[in-house]
């Protein structure tokens, strides 16, 4: 599946757009969702994901997608786990240390996000909330947009502030 | 020996033992850590010092362990396997006889996510077996499990956790065994309150050949009121104050005397079953609780 991780990454740009609408509905259906219960949409929609965006980035369900921050490259598929990358074993061919035939998860990220044209790979991510390993992201955007607790837009926030 | 330290030259004499326990403190220097310990010195034969106790984070267990031993009280280093990974825990092992730690139990460790920082990882590389077999490989054969040597190996005494229970007719101490047989040298109990529960208990283990094979140090501590102990048997796992114990401290004008009390009688009834090899003495942020119990009632390891 590294090839379509790949290509999603070269087509951050039209991903990051679609995904902001994708977002923006899932947002507007956020009433349906209360009414159905979070709790019960929970595994069915992480399913769903998993299915997804598993096909497009190999994502490994952390539960808290950093994509539209890291160039539409999953950085959970970094073997060192860095959520702040690259790490120093960068090879000179753009690979990675631990895995010699993969290109490195975070020279991939910082392509994609120029791409997409996003400053958003400056921010520094907080370390992993283990909690919520396995859970859906798209369920915890809804809600915390909804709560005003994740106020930007994520392909403009730098340009916003 | 296997070690230098005084706790197992006591137990090998077979003499009864006082250990204690203290949790490292909130603050980054050698005072820190005397301040909240340095009572219990003299009193008991060694100090457990917790790891990470709650799932929370204080100074290091190690740092607070090595700074005990410079001071004179011997430290029982706890492990658990939740914060660090196997390569992290061997270095300590290597390191603890070095920095004068001779003794080391080896536990798994409170769930991350009843502590204080729940979204942290769990580590869990290896279990608390895990950990004594590689504590005795690098003592007895001195090597790791690389098979690389450690030279001197590192003596260390190896301890492991256990529960009293109240025995019913097909209880076997299996899981004693197994940790024996991973490499346990000695055990520290929880709390036992329920001295009947405990003479049952520590009957089938000998018949068994337990107390035979390791030496058995049962938990006990002084009680701070009826409320306490009743939260206690509700919610500290294998934890369970007799109803008559708790009458007893509510009854008491100083409640706190009476758990002193009622800990010092407890620890003069375990010298007397056959089996004990000493008294592990517990008490929340209670160092000097303890202190005050041993020599109140002149209770000397």
């Amino acid at each position: 599946m590294r090839a379509v991780r790949h290509w999603s990454v070269r087509n951050a740009r039209g991903l990051m757009r679609l995904y902001d609408l994708f977002q923006g509905a899932i947002v507007a259906m956020e009433p349906v969702v209360r009414r159905i219960g979070y709790d019960r949409l929970e595994k069915p929609v992480a399913a769903v994901e998993h299915v997804i965006k598993g096909a497009m980035f190999d994502c490994q369900m952390c539960g808290q997608c950093a994509l539209s921050s890291t160039g539409m490259s999953c950085p959970m598929n970094c073997p060192k786990n860095l959520r702040n990358g690259p790490c120093g074993g960068v090879r000179a061919d753009g690979h990675c240390e631990v895995k010699p035939d993969m290109p490195c998860v975070w020279v991939k990220a910082w392509a994609g996000a120029q791409q997409m044209m996003s400053e958003n790979i400056l921010d520094v991510q907080l370390p992993v909330d283990n909690r919520l390993k396995g859970k859906s992201s798209w369920l915890r955007i809804i809600r915390e947009i909804k709560a005003g607790s994740l106020p930007k837009p994520h392909s403009s926030a730098r340009k916003a502030a | 020996m296997k070690t230098k330290g005084n706790l197992e030259a006591k137990l090998a004499r077979g003499e009864f033992v006082i250990t204690a326990e203290t949790t490292p403190p909130d603050g980054a220097d050698e005072q820190s850590v005397m301040d909240k310990v340095g009572c219990l010195k003299g009193l008991v034969d060694a100090v457990n010092v917790t790891d990470g106790a709650g799932a929370r984070s204080h100074m290091s267990a190690f740092a607070c362990a090595a700074i005990m031993a410079k001071n004179g009280i011997e430290p029982v280093l706890q492990f658990t396997v939740r914060d660090r990974n196997r390569l992290a825990i061997q270095g300590e092992f290597i390191g603890a006889p070095a920095m004068g730690i001779p003794n080391i139990l080896c536990l798994h460790g409170d769930a991350i996510t009843n502590g204080d920082q729940p979204d942290a990882k769990p580590v869990e590389d290896v279990d608390s077996k895990g950990l004594m077999s590689m504590a005795r490989m690098l003592r007895d054969e001195g090597k790791l499990p690389s098979g690389r040597e450690i030279n001197p190996a590192p003596g260390l005494l190896i301890g492991a956790a256990d529960t009293p229970r109240d025995p019913d007719a097909s209880f076997k101490p299996t899981g004693l065994q197994g940790k024996i047989d991973a490499g346990a040298d000695f055990f520290q109990t929880q709390f036992a309150y329920d001295i009947e529960v405990l003479r049952r208990y520590m009957a089938v283990l000998n018949d068994a050949g337990i107390t035979e094979q390791a030496h058995f140090i049962v938990g006990v501590g002084p009680l701070i009121s009826a409320k306490s102990a009743r939260w206690m048997t509700e919610n500290l796992f294998g934890v369970h104050v007799p109803d008559a114990v708790i009458a007893r401290i509510e009854g008491a004008q100083d409640q706190k005397a009476e758990g002193r009390k009622i800990c010092a009688e407890l620890v003069e009834q375990f010298k007397e079953i056959k089996g004990i090899s000493g008294a592990h003495l517990m008490a929340p942020r209670g160092e000097k609780a303890i202190a005050e119990t041993l020599t109140e009632y002149k209770l000397r390891g």
